[in-house]
């Protein structure tokens, strides 16, 4: 079993824990962690996938996992401001006794 | 060949685990810390596959202003549930760092 | 299970039931299995893409080939890239009347077209945190100066430093001496800085080479540097601005709670360690901050009683 394969596998088995808990976890924060973990998996299988060639890796891979890494920051920050102002919205209508 | 694979094994173990304990734990705070540590990992296996500018950028903005992010919004989710408790009459306070 | 967001903690109300869970996890199971045995299958050695770097690399302008993959070959992912976060940055622009998102007036103020870096009177500091930052922050902003040059041949590049200087930010905000203001025609000018560097250069290189984003090979060292020094300022901005509307913006939607508007308003210091004593001089804006908000009917009454606690 080669690096690459080892690291390979792991994203793959990342993967189904994100997608498991996205399914299955009832808060919404959990829900985008697991979101989060789907993506950090997707750049792991990148990642092994670049460190194949013998010598030098990959730096296309490596580029394009960098500009992932910034965008997944940008959406889960958004994804966090949109949760929360659904908390504040959910607020404001469990009062008037839905 | 040998002891390289034995700490990739260790790691992958590590990320897994920490995969595994994020989502099952009944905390938020707890699960919050466990995906930072989470992104930590995945910095060393960054540094193990021979991508040190991805390492670098994984622990600055993936485990840490991620992180920052998610203790942001815990707090903001945890100000407002206690206004409702007019039973128990408890401010917020958000000092007391632990859930339970 | 998507029908509505849990907020509460250990509420299993609407759990998919044991019988679906393990159903479920059968599915993924067997999926990441057909997953894996592609992949072992698969052949991704013969790729000429690392090959096509190298011998192009000295043509680039620099010797690190991701930053030369990420600024030159593929630099419009990158133009792009940037784009996004600006995006991003204006969906959480602090002030913007979107829907019911009130911008509170914190002690200092959050005026429009104030200073984008502003001290805060009678700030509840965190005492450990404001000495270790006097030598902190400057120790980060000279590594994120370092990240930033070395980037041409060493690991290193633009969304590093801006990361590194986001970091140092973040951790001057929870200081509570400081605060920031996203408003300011200065933070607008960081926030846009980038993106407007580098369309700038793309569109300036089409006129010597007649390609968009198409650098002329003795240009490409230069050019790489202006665009990746005015990316990070601009990374670095739209990462704070990202911590920051997280960390100090409040919804109001309606104001009948009135508890509601005093246990917010604490929130509107930085996250600093205490927020008892500032959160009493808060009461007073956020009775003057119903105003705007969208259901107009009962603020009225209730602008009393915050005011009320809050004396």
């Amino acid at each position: 079993m080669t690096q690459d394969l080892l690291y390979t596998i792991a994203s793959i088995a990342l993967f189904g824990i994100g997608l498991f808990g996205l399914i299955v976890v009832r808060h919404i924060i959990r829900k985008i962690l697991a979101i989060n973990m789907m993506g950090v998996s997707v750049f792991m299988l990148l990642v092994a996938s670049a460190s194949n060639v013998d010598g030098a890796a990959d730096p296309v891979l490596h580029a394009m996992v960098l500009t992932g890494i910034v965008v997944a920051i940008a959406g889960t920050a958004l994804s966090l401001f949109l949760a929360s102002k659904i908390h504040s919205l959910g607020q404001a209508s469990d009062s008037d006794g839905r | 060949m040998g002891f390289d694979l034995f700490l990739d094994s260790c790691i992958v173990i590590g990320i897994l685990t920490l995969a595994c304990l994020c989502l099952a734990t009944k905390n938020l705070f707890t699960a919050i810390i466990l995906f930072i540590s989470l992104g930590l990992f995945v910095t060393i296996a960054w540094v193990r596959l021979d991508a040190p500018d991805l390492a670098i950028a994984e622990a600055a903005i993936g485990a840490g202003l991620t992180g920052a992010l998610l203790l942001a919004t815990w707090r903001q989710l945890r100000i407002e549930p206690a206004d409702r408790d007019a039973d128990t009459g408890s401010k917020s306070g958000g000092h007391n760092v632990s859930n339970r | 299970m998507f029908q509505t967001a849990e907020f509460q903690e250990n509420n299993h109300a609407n759990e998919i039931p044991v019988v679906g869970r393990i159903l479920c996890a059968i599915a993924i199971g067997a999926l990441s299995l057909g997953l894996i045995v592609v992949l072992m299958f698969t052949d991704n050695s013969s790729s000429m893409l690392p090959s096509l770097v190298q011998d192009k690399l000295t043509q680039s302008g620099v010797d690190n080939p991701v930053t030369a993959v990420l600024l030159n070959f593929r630099s419009y992912d990158t133009l792009l890239e940037i784009g996004v976060l600006l995006i991003v940055a204006v969906a959480m622009l602090p002030g913007v009347p979107v829907g019911s998102v009130v911008n509170r007036d914190m002690p200092g103020g959050n005026r429009p077209s104030g200073r984008l870096v502003s001290i805060v009177p009678n700030a509840q500091v965190n005492p450990v945190l404001e000495a270790i930052l006097r030598w902190l922050v400057p120790m980060i902003i000279v590594m994120a100066g370092y990240m930033l040059w070395t980037g041409a041949s060493l690991p290193g590049g633009a969304f590093q430093s801006g990361a590194l200087l986001a970091g140092a930010g973040v951790l001057v905000q929870l200081s509570g001496r400081i605060q920031f203001c996203f408003t300011s025609t200065m933070a607008k000018l960081l926030l846009t800085i980038g993106l407007i560097t580098f369309v700038i250069v793309a569109v300036g290189v089409a006129a010597i080479t007649g390609v968009i984003l198409q650098y002329p090979v003795t240009l490409a060292s230069p050019l790489i540097l202006v665009i990746e020094g005015a990316a990070t300022l601009s990374i670095a901005a739209i990462l704070l601005l990202l911590y920051n509307s997280l960390a100090t913006q409040t919804f109001e939607m309606s104001p009948e709670p009135s508890a509601l508007n005093e246990e917010p308003s604490a929130l509107n210091e930085e996250p600093s360690a205490s927020n008892e004593e500032p959160s009493a001089s808060n009461e007073e804006p956020s009775a003057l901050d119903e105003e705007p908000s969208a259901l107009d009917e009962e603020p009225s009454a209730l602008d009393e009683e915050p005011s009320a606690l809050g004396k």
